[in-house]
């Protein structure tokens, strides 16, 4: 046997070999580079494009309209209590505000300029100040959807020509109604808080069912489940049931909910137990990686000191796997806001005008009132569907938020 | 079989699935004693130090055949409750494991779990006790609440020691609890267990001979999965009666 030379570190081989490890490091430093400005790229398109064409649908424009409200006659009494909206509509109220545009806006357009729901501003001015009744008065009333929209920038020439006419007597402001009304055929009263309602109670049904099994059975599957050939089957059906299309957990919904429980259609409960099912697994598998995470020294701690195998469970490697667990739920949760597929096949597309009280009542979601508002002809529905996804970005940041401040929260510092 | 015997073990023998890891080893632990495990790395003291507290049944394909007594009551009969036995036999292990919990609680989780204090005083007695038997307390009585796993690797293997002493067991098993630690705390640590001889039956793996020699009264020398040579520690170190077990311990082998 020969002896080994001794290396030489200067060697021209040697030098060459060096300079290719630092090109490599170099190679993935910029590919790495290259990939996080790519989505950060496509994530600054989305925000600026859904901004610019959806920051116009929080804003309503109105326009003064004077008012002589002599001719509506009602007693003061009917105006207090809840009878006030059929009294004032009884009384001719929405006549009266027709008339008084036809005759402000003659050559604008006349009431035609209107929203559909102008006189219920009216109605409302009048329930805080039967004053109105009496005299003669202006009112900024919201204006129909052409008339807004020429008035940012899109609209038909004929609109356009109304939005001159009408010159300073347009003004803008904050669209209350889209925050707190529903769906509506006309666009400027088309509100996103009814598919924003119905989407949190959908979401809690989700949260209450699918978080405590899920997190149960990764529990059990890591802690007791003895590893045969039963738990490998289990495991494998969990891991395609998290990759199944969520269309095929809608039908499913339809099958067992409504087909076999004769559950309420279009309800929050349905589609938060539709989604359950589909978040269930998410939980599962990030639940079980979270579980696998803590060092087995620290079972062995525990064991060792006379703990019960609930107690080792319970008191030490739950909450070390907690953040863990959390961070998969809100992104399970998180996927399962922003589905729409099965809530449609369990059919949460109804047009529902009212927002959901009850986990029965009708109700639709962010991402279905989106998908529905942008399949709507009318132009004032493209500005309410990049609001609304707008308000649906908004609620996954500050999920998303709330993911990493709670991982922050219980993070164990070792 | 003597009246001091506390643990008695006849004809153990452990796999792991397939393969034997101990055969037939008997031995005796006395209560008022420090036994003393010695032998080549892979030899199954380990093994064997588990056998003694259950603690092989958490490990998958582990078998556990034989006789093993505390007090003459069969630790693995159908009978015995595991999460008792465990009390009652303590475990510290060769790598310091604190709970990522503060140092009070790490002492205190024992004493709560079984519900030993009767009161928050009472708990917080049965803390500082430990803590000062464990010769940790002067160290620590000012940061209770700190974290555990924000101590020095020493310290921590001496809170880990006041928290199996916390729970009062009536064995301590030491599996090479000085491993990692330097010459001073190991000093600590041998004179923690001759402080703690008799109060608690004590069984210590060691890799270092001097150790053995210094903390135990009775030395098992194990080899292969056998146990080799048992008996009096100052007779095994100067008059092994087997030539495996001399050539060990005077360094000539493993
Ligand atoms: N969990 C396990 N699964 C399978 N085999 C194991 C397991 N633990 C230990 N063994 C085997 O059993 C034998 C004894 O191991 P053990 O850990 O008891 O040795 P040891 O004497 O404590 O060694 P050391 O001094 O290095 O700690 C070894 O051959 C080891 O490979
Ligand atoms: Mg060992």
């Amino acid at each position: 046997m020969t002896e080994r030379q001794p290396t030489d570190w200067r060697a021209p081989a040697m030098q060459r070999r060096l300079r290719r490890r630092y090109a490599a490091e170099r190679r993935f430093r910029l590919l790495g580079l290259a990939a996080i400005l790519a989505s950060a790229a496509f994530l600054a398109f989305l925000l600026v494009s859904m901004v610019a064409r959806g920051a116009g649908g929080f804003v309503e424009t109105r326009v003064a309209l004077p008012l002589d409200l002599s001719d509506v006659r009602i007693e003061g009494a009917r105006l207090m209590g809840p009878g006030a909206d059929l009294a004032l509509a009884g009384a001719g109220l929405e006549n009266a505000v027709d008339r008084a545009a036809d005759a402000a806006f003659a050559p604008a357009g006349g009431a035609a300029i209107l929203s559909d729901g102008a006189w219920l501003v009216v109605r409302d001015a009048v329930k805080r100040d039967p004053g109105l009744l009496g005299r003669r008065t202006v009112l900024d009333v919201p204006v129909a959807t052409e008339i807004d929209i020429a008035r940012k920038g899109r609209g038909t020439p004929e609109a356009e020509a109304s939005v001159r006419r009408l010159g300073d007597r347009l003004s803008s402001g904050l669209n209350t109604d889209f925050f707190a009304g529903a769906d509506a055929t006309d666009p400027t009263r088309a509100g996103i808080w009814g598919a924003l309602k119905g989407s949190l109670l959908t979401m809690a049904v989700t949260m209450a069912l699918a978080f405590p099994i899920g997190v149960l059975a990764a529990l059990y599957l890591e802690e007791y489940a003895p590893r045969n050939r039963v738990t490998d089957v289990i495991e494998v059906s969990i891991n395609n049931l998290a990759a199944v299309p969520s269309i095929i957990f809608g039908l499913l919904g339809l099958a067992v909910f409504l087909g076999t429980f004769h559950l309420p259609r279009s309800a929050a409960l349905v589609g938060g137990l539709t989604l359950a099912l589909m978040t269930m697994p998410v939980i599962v598998i990030a639940g079980r990686n979270a579980i696998k995470a803590v060092p087995p020294s620290i079972r062995d701690a525990a064991r060792a000191l006379g703990a019960s195998r609930v107690q080792v469970v319970f008191h030490h490697v739950l909450p070390l796997a907690l953040p863990g667990i959390l961070t998969g739920t809100i992104i399970g949760m998180a996927r399962a806001l922003g589905e729409t597929a099965p809530l449609l096949m369990i059919g949460m597309r109804a047009f529902i005008a009212a927002p959901p009280d009850r986990l029965t009542d009708p109700a639709t979601a962010l991402p279905v009132q989106i998908f529905l508002w942008s399949d709507e002809v009318s132009q004032g529905f493209v500005e309410k569907t990049s609001a609304a996804i707008i308000v649906l970005l908004v609620v996954l940041l500050a999920m998303n938020g709330l993911a990493i401040y709670l991982r922050n929260r219980f993070e164990t510092r070792w | 079989m003597t009246d001091h015997a506390k643990i008695t073990a006849e004809g153990v023998n452990v796999f792991y699935g397939a393969k034997q890891a101990i055969r037939n080893v008997s031995l005796h632990v006395r209560q008022d004693e420090v036994t003393a495990f010695i032998g080549p790395s892979g030899c199954g003291k380990s093994t064997f130090l588990r056998t003694l507290n259950r603690m092989n049944d958490t490990i998958a394909g582990a078998r556990v055949e034989g006789d093993v007594r505390l007090d003459g009551e069969d630790i693995y009969a159908r009978a015995m409750d595991v999460v008792q036995l465990r009390a009652r036999v303590g475990m510290v292990f060769q790598k310091p494991n604190p709970f990522p919990k503060s140092i009070f609680e790490n002492v205190a989780y024992g004493p709560r779990i079984h519900g030993l204090a009767r009161s928050k005083a009472e708990l917080a007695q049965i803390v500082e006790r430990s803590l000062q038997r464990a010769g940790l307390w002067n160290e620590v009585k000012d940061r209770l609440s700190e974290s555990g796993t924000a101590l020095s690797g020493g310290q921590q293997q001496r809170l880990c020691i006041a928290r199996a002493i916390a729970v009062d067991p009536e064995v301590i098993l030491m599996d090479e609890p000085c491993s990692a630690l330097d010459p001073i705390a190991t000093a600590r640590i041998e004179e923690l267990i001759s402080d703690l001889r008799g109060r608690y039956a004590i069984v210590i793996v060691t890799h270092n001979m001097q150790q053995a020699a210094r903390v135990s009264q009775k030395t098992a020398f194990f080899h292969l999965g056998e146990l080799v040579e048992y008996g009096d520690t100052s007779a095994m170190f100067t008059n092994p009666r087997e030539e495996r077990t001399k050539d060990y311990i005077t360094g000539r082998y493993g």
